[in-house]
């Protein structure tokens, strides 16, 4: 019997035989449940991010995350300007136009933000390790000094840009 | 101490855990420290890596090797790559690990991050190197 999860695709993540249920996989063993119905369900993962109110302690940690992700991207083109600064004047004045783009300059700025965000709640992660912070109402004022550092760095930094530049 | 719960190793286990009977692998906790250890090592240098940007802005092949000429420089650039490329390997990692259940994907995904890493990492070293030197 394969059984179907609410929301997704069909699923064979254990079959029924008469009274007895078979699992495919050891894991699966925590998974299963019965509806209020009485109908066997594979039990939803916790959290239910469905159901959650959006909240900052969760919404700043996953941007965490997002704007690792969308770092890690920029250190590859990192790689690649020192790359094209290695190769020949030509490749990096080609790299350094691409960057001075309208599409550059705004591929720049996301990067900057992702950067400055990432380096003050990286700071607020590592007092965390370090035990401190963990109240929730001193949780939520980082939080918020986080996001208010986060926009002052970037501006900072785009001040500075357009005065040197 | 004698109390016989303190000697049964298995309690501190979960019910699915007991049932895969793998045991700890004893690698876990360098994977977090190193992910911590190289986060503080990137607080310095990309306040360093930031300044060098605007330093760098709109320059030109000449002005790069000018600056990289400068043996602290390129230090610090080469810290960084190391830093930086060890400390979102690790990210990625751990990000994998958590979304993508189907174990071949994963491995395949997570030998990919590995090697992009490794390669890319390689390529602005040399490059800073050459620069450099």
């Amino acid at each position: 019997m394969t059984l179907t999860v609410p929301g997704s695709k069909q699923v064979q993540h254990f079959v029924l035989k008469g009274d007895l249920v078979v699992v495919q996989d050891v894991r699966e063993a925590l998974m299963q449940g019965r509806n209020s119905d009485g109908k066997m369900v594979r039990r939803p993962l916790s959290p239910h991010l469905q159901v959650y109110r959006p909240q900052i302690s969760s919404a700043l940690s996953i941007f965490h995350r997002f704007t690792g992700i969308a770092l890690s991207a920029g250190a590859l083109l990192l790689a690649l300007w020192l790359g094209a600064a290695a190769t020949s004047p030509g490749a990096f004045s080609l790299a350094q136009a691409l960057l001075d783009s309208i599409l550059g300059k705004l591929v720049l700025f996301g990067f900057t933000l992702a950067l400055f965000y990432h380096f003050c709640n990286g700071i607020r992660h590592l007092l965390w390790d370090a035990g401190y912070g963990f109240e929730l109402p001193v949780m939520h004022r980082s939080g918020y000094a986080v996001l208010v550092a986060t926009v002052g760095l970037t501006v900072l930094f785009w001040g500075i840009f357009l005065v040197i530049g | 101490m004698t109390d016989k719960t303190t000697l049964r190793p298995e309690i501190m286990r979960s019910a699915l855990g007991r049932a895969r009977g793998y045991g700890s692998a004893k690698s876990g906790l360098h994977h977090w420290w190193a992910q911590r250890l190289t986060a503080l090592a990137l607080l310095p240098l990309s306040l360093y890596f930031v300044a060098s940007v605007l330093l760098l802005a709109g320059a030109n092949q000449a002005a790069m090797i000018a600056y990289m000429h400068q043996p602290w420089n390129a230090v610090l650039f080469i810290a960084l790559i190391l830093a930086l490329f060890y400390h979102l390997q690790l990210g990625l990692q751990v990000v994998i690990e958590d979304y993508i259940h189907a174990e071949g994907r994963r491995i395949a995904l997570l030998l990919a991050i590995r090697a992009i890493t490794v390669l890319f990492g390689l390529l602005a070293i040399v490059s800073v190197l050459k620069l450099a030197l």
